[in-house]
């Protein structure tokens, strides 16, 4: 950053400081002149929408913080405070609420992007890799979140999702009463889930800023998928994508806003709204709907692994499922090397992009899975997609990698886009 | 150039516009600010005691011998599987993105809780002096809070002490602890009503279902003293005698007195009481919605504008 070629500024108050410091050089190069390929689709937009999202959590949350109470007798009393006397608090609590459902539905909107245009390939592996951990981040933060009301479901949620790493072999127990800090889901767990789900954020900010980083040193990827190969190719970030990222931000906000306003407890629980009694078990635990899929991955595993016909067991069913479910992500840590195809856009990748269809497919049908009672159908339902799941990575795509022939790239973005507009054009005539 | 400029700052003077006419039609509060009325320490008193009954887990209906020891405890969101339950939608005044509560439906159905539900189930969400949402005058509500007694204290001497209820007084629980609570109700804990519309599925048509559905049990069911056979309780069998009978409130607006009436005006009176602010937050998504709306349609000129060089 530092020494680097410095832009002049007309205004003697921005140069002033720019010789000093110059944020403003860096701003202009990062966000102004930035060069960007000419041919996104709005498929690009859900990065900055991400990025919206996370500092309307932040924000929203901090100003909760002010009110709620972190403690066993008082939690639960202090957010119906905020819905009830704080000025304004039922709406900051529904937008942080309904937020974070919607952070959810642009980052998978963002991760499904990067796999159908392979945004993971070379050179983005980094990139894609600091993309998942702050996916787990998000994951832990939001599951921590989900607690502090001090609900039913969210007291019971974090009571299963905590015994999990019980089935870790030899330290399993101690992980346990560390995440509780004591022998049950107390008070001392809320304390620490408060103070934890407090400091993420800023911790996936700062991972955010690593992960833009990474995107401006390899820049960004696009619908086709091939390299950009001079100017001709690409387009200022200011004002075309500026405008046009903060016009699919709006839309997508008509979507959140509709939601938070007018079915604030669409994507909740009742349950959600009954105070945690340790004593009452509910008939049915169900995380939200985010972790449906992953949910529905632990609970496919149903048997133990080990030598058939002897009594001995490698893998009991638990351990197994909770090897599935962290198996499932981890897996998109690898990805880059579990797809080695030269080609990145799905678009010219016509067997690529039926497997992943069918992944997406999959994955929605798990999370209708997950919100099941465990039983008849649902468990086989739920293994079918889980073996589609861990196939598509681990044995379809090293295959596809090796055998699928690609269809013929055009030779730059720019022609393929005078191409489709010459089309076009010819069509309205 | 120039007619990019403008449709720019045009998408600026709507979103200032837009952000003006929403701080004029708030009161004059500052965000996430208290009002002065809001007793932080009453909203603690929630009595929900960890009890340690074990055999609380699961609560499941369904075996009628098993039922009258499982109250609905600090109104956990039961569990009675088994038996089916019917559960229709109504038609309210509040559906919609529109909808607003009738307020003299909920005036009737604050009576009826006072005079009937009240007798068993609690509500300590709610002070007397919210009750100024329901229409009544300052004058009304301090009368509806000086007839009910408020134990107080200590005072100067250590004693506790009874005095006239205030409308900064949280409604009164008829029992002073759970236990008491399901001594009275054979074993079975009538919950807290302050959340309960948002705490079952259907809500107010829940509610209304649950005391409008009231039956005798099938022929080839027999049921313990203390349990009732309802059509919309999952597992039909409910600790919870039938509590209205027709004209056992009298209203004095002129309002049917009958059991259906009665059980609407207390549903929407509870979903009231789970969600106060709901007009409020209705009447502010419009807002949001249609500036954001406009917002978009100018955003979306400026995109074609600042586009139209490239395609
Ligand atoms: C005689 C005492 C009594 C009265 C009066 C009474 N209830 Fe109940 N109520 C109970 C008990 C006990 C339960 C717990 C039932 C169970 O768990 O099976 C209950 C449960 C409920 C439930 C929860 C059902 C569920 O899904 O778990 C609702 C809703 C309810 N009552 C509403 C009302 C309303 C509204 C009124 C006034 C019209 C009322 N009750 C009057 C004793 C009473
Ligand atoms: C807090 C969550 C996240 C934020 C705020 C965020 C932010 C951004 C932003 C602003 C961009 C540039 C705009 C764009 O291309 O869309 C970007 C690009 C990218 N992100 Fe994320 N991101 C987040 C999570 C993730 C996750 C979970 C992944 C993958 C698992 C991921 C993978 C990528 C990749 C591969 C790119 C480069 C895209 C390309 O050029 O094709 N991101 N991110």
């Amino acid at each position: 950053m530092g020494s680097g070629h410095r832009a002049t500024f007309k205004n003697p108050v921005v140069n002033w400081i720019d010789e000093r410091l110059p944020i403003f050089t860096l701003m202009q190069k990062e966000y102004g002149t930035f060069p960007t390929p000419k041919n996104f689709n709005y498929f690009w937009s859900f990065g900055g929408i991400a990025m919206t999202m996370l500092i309307l959590m932040i924000v929203t949350g901090i100003f909760l913080a002010m009110h709620y109470t972190p403690h066993a007798s008082m939690a639960f009393g202090s957010v119906e405070h905020i819905m009830r006397d704080v000025n304004w608090g039922w709406m900051l609590r529904y937008l942080h609420m309904n937020g974070a459902s919607f952070f959810f539905i642009a980052v998978y909107i963002h991760i499904f992007r990067g796999m159908y245009y392979g945004s993971y390939k070379k050179p983005r592996e980094l990139l894609w890799i600091l993309g998942v951990i702050i996916f787990l981040l998000m994951m832990a933060t939001a599951f921590m979140g989900y607690t502090l009301p001090w609900s039913q479901m969210g007291g019971w949620a974090a009571t299963v999702i905590t015994n999990l790493f019980s089935a870790i072999p030899v330290v399993g127990d101690s992980i346990v009463a560390l995440l509780w800090g004591g022998f049950s889901v107390d008070n001392p767990t809320l304390n620490r889930f408060f103070a934890l789900h407090y400091l993420m954020p800023f911790v996936i900010f700062a991972v955010v800023f690593i992960h833009v980083w990474a995107l401006h040193i390899s820049g960004s990827n696009n619908p086709l998928g091939i390299d950009v190969k001079g100017p001709q190719d690409t387009l200022p970030f200011n004002p075309y994508y500026t405008i046009k990222d903060t016009f699919g931000l709006a839309v997508f906000m008509l979507a959140y806003v509709a939601v938070t306003f007018f079915f604030p407890n669409m994507l909740s629980h009742p349950d959600h709204y009954v105070q945690y009694d340790p004593m009452v078990t509910p008939a049915h635990i169900v995380p939200e709907w985010y972790f449906l899929p992953f949910y529905a991955i632990l609970r496919a595993i149903t048997f133990d692994i080990g030598i058939p016909f002897t009594d001995i067991v490698f893998i009991p069913a638990k351990l197994g499922g909770v090897i599935a479910m962290f198996g499932s992500i981890a897996l998109l840590l690898v990805l880059p090397w579990l797809d080695t195809h030269p080609v990145r856009s799905a678009r010219f990748r016509p067997l690529y992009r039926q497997f992943l269809l069918l992944l997406v497919a999959s994955v929605v049908v798990l999370g209708y899975v997950g919100a099941q009672l465990p039983e008849g159908i649902w468990v086989i339902l739920g293994q079918v997609c889980t073996a589609y799941y861990f196939g598509f990575f681990l044995i379809i795509l090293p295959i596809l990698s090796r055998k699928e022939v690609a269809k013929p790239l055009p030779h730059s973005i720019n022609e393929a886009v005078l191409k489709e507009q010459s089309l076009k054009a010819e069509a309205s005539v | 150039m120039v007619r990019t400029r403008f449709l720019l700052s045009a998408a600026f003077a709507v979103m200032i516009a837009g952000s003006q006419a929403f701080a004029a039609q708030s009161e004059p509060q500052v965000l996430g600010g208290t009002p002065e009325q809001a007793e932080p320490a009453a909203m603690e008193k929630e009595a929900a005691p960890a009890e340690s009954a074990a055999a609380e887990i699961p609560h499941e209906a369904a075996a009628p011998a098993a039922a009258a020891e499982h109250g609905a405890e600090a109104g956990g969101a039961a569990s009675h599987s088994g038996g089916h339950s019917v559960i229709a939608e109504q038609s309210w005044s509040f559906d919609g993105i529109f909808g607003t509560y009738d307020r003299a439906a909920l005036q009737r159905g604050f009576q009826v809780y006072k005079e009937v539900c009240s007798a068993c189930h609690s509500m300590s969400r709610l002070a007397y002096r919210n009750l100024a949402d329901l229409g009544y005058t300052e004058a009304e509500i301090k009368a509806i809070a000086a007839d009910v007694s408020i134990t107080d204290g200590p005072n100067d001497e250590g004693e506790m002490f009874d005095r006239p209820g205030r409308p900064s007084d949280h409604f009164r629980a008829p029992y002073v602890n759970i236990q008491a609570a399901k001594y009275a109700n054979n074993g079975a804990f009538p919950p807290d009503l302050s959340l309960i519309a948002k705490a079952r599925h259907g809500g107010a048509d829940y509610i209304y279902a649950i005391l409008t559905g009231y039956e005798e049990p099938p022929a080839n069911r027999e049921l313990l003293p203390g349990q009732y056979w309802n059509k919309a309780m999952n597992g039909n069998v409910l600790a919870m005698p039938a509590p209205l009978n027709a004209g056992q409130v009298a209203y004095g607006d002129g309002t049917d007195q009958s059991v259906d009436q009665y059980a609407r005006d207390v549903a929407q009176f509870l979903t009231w009481a789970a969600e106060p602010h709901m007009e409020v937050r209705k009447r502010t998504g419009v807002k949001v919605f249609l500036f954001l709306l406009v917002f978009t349609g100018v955003l979306y000129a400026a995109k074609r504008k600042v586009w139209s060089k490239v395609h």
